[in-house]
């Protein structure tokens, strides 16, 4: 059986072939704060990391995970962004937000003070019908407080 | 003694007369400006749980031994099922029921419209679902769909009678005039996409029905389902605890709750039906595309003696006819006013409210309309504007319990001021401009709604009430205004809300009307909790009541004393004060109604038609602001919604199938951070003393309303170029540019 390594966990799974990573992490280990909203790979909401990069995971095949890292929100909860995202409002219905502190934090990894132009080309994959754009900015530039 | 009064109500732009109970003591305003906690800025409650992911809302909802459900929907605009066999579905792996036409009354054989619902099926799995439905044999009858409003106007096909208005005297107002100005503008079909799709969760127990689902309206929910279903409305639980988004598309149980429950009672077990992005995107409401053809007619010194409009609405095979004419009806003075509203019955999937429906779409016509003509008259847009405000409702004479459109012209000085600035800056082919226009809204809310308020032994307060946050931060607010009320820190309160069988009966999260309806309500419940507390410690300390008030936790008196909540409260061990509060009437023979302007800076690519949005200033007057820091985000959203209407959002069909070809989220165009201006966000916070003991209106959908009027008058500044068409494509940008070339040529 195929194992898969999440927030530092390692998990047995066995689903069919083509179940998909976001699905795997919402029903089979019941970690919810990934969310689907598109199912296939337009939105962004569902993002998590592989190996600390950016992945839709509502399109990538569990079984394609191998023996990458799997971080999801879940993994980043006391991640400052969090924090950075609540002070600043920069959620409204929230449920793109998981998948925006996700992307957040992989651009502050690479760029811990990431300029405007960056902070659009990194998030511009993750869409917010709230339009929280503007303070989805202001967290991420004051993300270390 | 209960007063019972007759009150009118209002949501989006539809009045009901109803009968509400009135308590005796109406509590007196709170001084205008920041209090100790209402009118600060404060971040989200349940912040912290949706950011971390751990808000459970309605898609994340498991219940043991639940099935899935997925939806057979006609592939056709227009068609007849000629057969059915649902027999190899059933057969399929998984499945545990199987549904079609005359199982359930919201599947048909006729369909009216492509995503029409005709069959559906539960399963172990929603893959399992979802194949099993390709399984279905069905034949069709494929006929010849209505799709072009006018067509369907000059057929006869109407959702509803046609909407006529008129007052004063059209043609002697034409007549009247200097100059008149006429244009056709046209908005186009656009789709919610909240995030989270719509869907429910339903299980049964006996003959009591729990429902999980994504909605705006907890308490809407149960009276329909236990309607429909003939059950005691106690029978029917309601639970929406975090939401992902409605925009106005979520106000009802929709095909797929009745869907759900009915597999539910075949199957004995949970069923949820979510619907698909796809699925989202065609049969889950729109904001109808319109053809507007407008007259107005105005003396030299911009005194408009006439306004005229026909206002068409492609509205779909259901759905309501929104008012479109309002803002040309009650925005300007003006004597002589004639509309027509014409709600076009198509085959195209049936609209719903989208955040200030009719409103975002006359008011792109009217607003771009007053420019061309302030453009014929030489007149500077602000000033028109000016000089036509109206001092009362300019349909029946009402007064306005509270109208502060004048101070909202005056603050927009200071950004219409930069205009020379702004075209200044034109550089070779990208040209600048700037571009305002003006909104009006309801926003009043209304009764009744309830709210409850809990203390406990500890001191903390908790405010319960059957409402739902459809993510616009009302629990905050809520916690807000029990806190201030109470005296104690904005931490020490909590809500709970989002459970029918929970507490009371609460409003609609819709027509910008939960803070208005719910405030008032949770401000009565938790000043009954002040006085119950404050009658308490007068007697425990030996004190007349009226030396003694609530401040930062602590019980006051005048003399200087200071006690710690909980001593008082303490004294009840398990014990529990129990306070409960109710909306009140809105005030009689007023108009309650929200109104601001926004002001666009643009640049336009005259070779490419490339347009962006460089800055927008939205001043609003939405009365008592709670929360300026979650306001200010509802106003950005607003404006970013309406950036997308005007410049990228559109439905396309296929003209021939009338198939949608927009329903996955790489070809319909919704903004991104990339597409994002400077937004300045401006609220007046000027209580209205006539409304409530809040002084509040709702701003979820004032916002909206100006933005693509703002930056299509923007783009004309900008270029010369009339854009009367929403989207405003680059097609559409370099159109109206040729078209002002050739303009010039000619003269």
């Amino acid at each position: 059986m195929p194992d898969l390594s999440v927030n530092g966990a390692r998990h047995q799974f066995d689903g069919p072939a083509l179940k998909t990573l976001a699905e795997t992490l919402r029903d089979d280990l019941g970690l919810t704060g990934t969310k689907i909203a598109c199912g296939e790979g337009h939105c962004g909401a569902c993002t998590v990391l592989l190996d600390g990069a950016p992945a839709l995971s509502c399109i990538t095949l569990v079984h394609a995970v191998g023996n990458r890292e799997v971080t999801t929100i879940e993994g980043l909860r006391d991640h400052p962004l969090v924090e950075a995202f609540v002070r600043a409002d920069a959620l409204q219905c929230g449920f793109c937000t998981p998948g925006q502190i996700v992307s957040a934090s992989a651009l502050v990894a690479e760029t811990p003070e990431p300029a405007r132009d960056e902070i659009r080309h990194a998030m511009a994959g993750n869409l917010c019908r709230c339009g929280t754009y503007p303070k989805i900015e202001e967290a991420i530039s004051a993300w270390r407080g | 003694m209960a007063r019972l009064i007759r009150t009118e109500k209002e949501v989006e732009g539809r009045y009901t007369e109803q009968w509400v109970v009135v308590e005796e003591d109406p509590l007196a305003h709170w001084p205008a400006g920041p209090r100790e906690v209402v009118g600060r800025p404060a971040a989200r409650v349940d912040g912290p749980q949706r950011a971390r992911g751990e808000a459970r809302y309605t898609a994340d909802v498991v219940l043991p031994g639940m099935l899935h459900a997925a939806v057979l929907r006609s592939p056709h605009a227009r068609a007849r099922v000629r057969r059915l066999d649902l027999a190899p579905v059933l057969a399929a792996r998984g499945v545990r029921a199987a549904i079609g036409p005359g199982d359930a009354d919201v599947l048909a054989e006729e369909a009216g419209y492509e995503g029409a619902p005709v069959a559906a099926v539960a399963a172990d799995t929603h893959a399992q679902a979802r194949a099993a439905l390709a399984l279905a044999e069905v034949e069709w009858d494929v006929l010849e769909p209505l799709l072009d409003p006018d067509e369907a106007v000059a057929k006869g096909q109407l959702l509803d009678e046609p909407g006529r208005y008129e007052r004063g005297d059209v043609e002697r107002g034409l007549a009247e005039a200097d100059v008149v100005v006429e244009a056709e503008y046209r908005t186009s079909t656009v789709l919610h996409n909240a995030l989270e799709t719509h869907q429910a969760v339903c299980a049964w127990e006996g003959d009591e029905l729990t429902v999980y689902i994504s909605t705006q309206w907890i308490w809407g929910v149960r009276r329909d389902i236990a309607e429909r279903l003939r059950l005691p409305p106690d029978n029917v639980r309601v639970v929406c605890e975090f939401m992902g988004g409605g925009f106005g598309a979520k106000g009802d149980p929709g095909d797929h709750t009745y869907l759900a429950a009915k597999l539910a009672r075949r199957t004995g077990r949970p069923v949820r039906c979510a619907l698909t992005r796809r699925e989202e995107n065609l049969a889950t409401g729109n904001r109808n595309s319109t053809i507007q053809r407008l007259r107005a007619g105005a003396r030299a010194d911009g005194t408009l003696t006439a306004l005229e409009g026909e206002f068409v609405m492609a509205v779909g095979w259901d759905g309501f006819v929104s008012s479109t004419a309002g803002p040309m009806k009650m925005l300007y003075a003006c004597e002589n006013v004639r509309t027509t509203e014409l709600g076009a019955k198509l085959n195209t999937g049936p609209n719903d409210a989208f955040r200030a429906p009719g409103f975002v779409e006359g008011t792109f016509g009217l607003e771009c309309l007053l420019d061309e003509l302030a453009a014929k008259l030489e007149l500077d847009p602000l000033e028109l504007r000016r000089r036509n405000g109206a001092d009362a409702d300019p349909v029946d004479g009402r007064p306005y319990s509270a109208k502060n459109l004048a101070e909202c012209y005056r603050r927009a000085e200071a950004h219409w001021a930069r205009r020379e600035e702004v075209r200044a800056r034109s550089e070779g082919r990208w040209r600048r401009g700037v571009g305002l226009a003006s909104q009006i809204w309801y926003g009043g809310g209304g009764p009744p709604s309830y709210a409850w308020v809990r203390v406990g032994s500890d001191g903390s307060a908790t405010v319960v009430t059957a409402m739902q946050d459809i993510g616009t931060g009302t629990r905050t607010a809520m916690a807000q205004i029990a806190a201030e009320e109470l005296g104690l820190p904005l931490e020490r309160v909590t809500v709970a809300l989002g459970d029918s069988a929970r507490g009371p009966y609460a409003a609609i999260s819709a027509g910008s009307s939960t803070t208005p309806s719910m405030g008032p309500a949770v401000r009565a419940a938790a000043a009954d909790a002040a006085r119950q507390i404050l009658e308490i410690a007068a007697q425990r300390f030996q004190l007349e009541e009226r030396v003694l008030s609530l401040r930062d936790g602590r019980i006051v008196s005048a003399d200087g004393g200071s006690w710690a909540l909980e001593e008082v409260t303490g004294l009840l061990g398990d014990g529990q004060i129990l306070a409960t509060g109710s909306r009140g009437p809105n005030p009689t023979g007023m108009r309650v109604l929200t109104f601001g302007v926004q002001v666009a800076e643009v640049a336009v690519d005259v070779e490419t038609g490339e347009i962006r949005v460089e800055r927008i200033a939205a001043i609003h007057d939405v009365g008592r602001v709670v929360n300026p820091l979650g306001a200010s985000s509802q106003v950005e959203g607003g404006i970013i919604q309406g950036i997308g209407h005007t410049l990228s959002e559109q439905r396309l069909l296929d003209p021939e199938s009338g198939r949608a070809l927009t329903v996955t989220l790489d070809a319909y165009k919704l903004p991104t951070i990339a597409d994002v201006p400077e937004i300045a966000t401006e609220l007046l916070d000027i209580p209205d003393e006539h409304l409530t003991s809040l002084g509040s209106k709702g701003l979820g959908e004032p916002p909206i309303i100006p933005t693509a009027a703002a930056i299509a008058n923007a783009i004309r500044d900008a270029t010369g170029a009339d854009v009367r068409t929403l989207p405003i494509t680059r097609e559409e940008m370099l159109r109206a540019l040729r078209e002002a070339r050739e303009r010039a040529y000619a003269l």
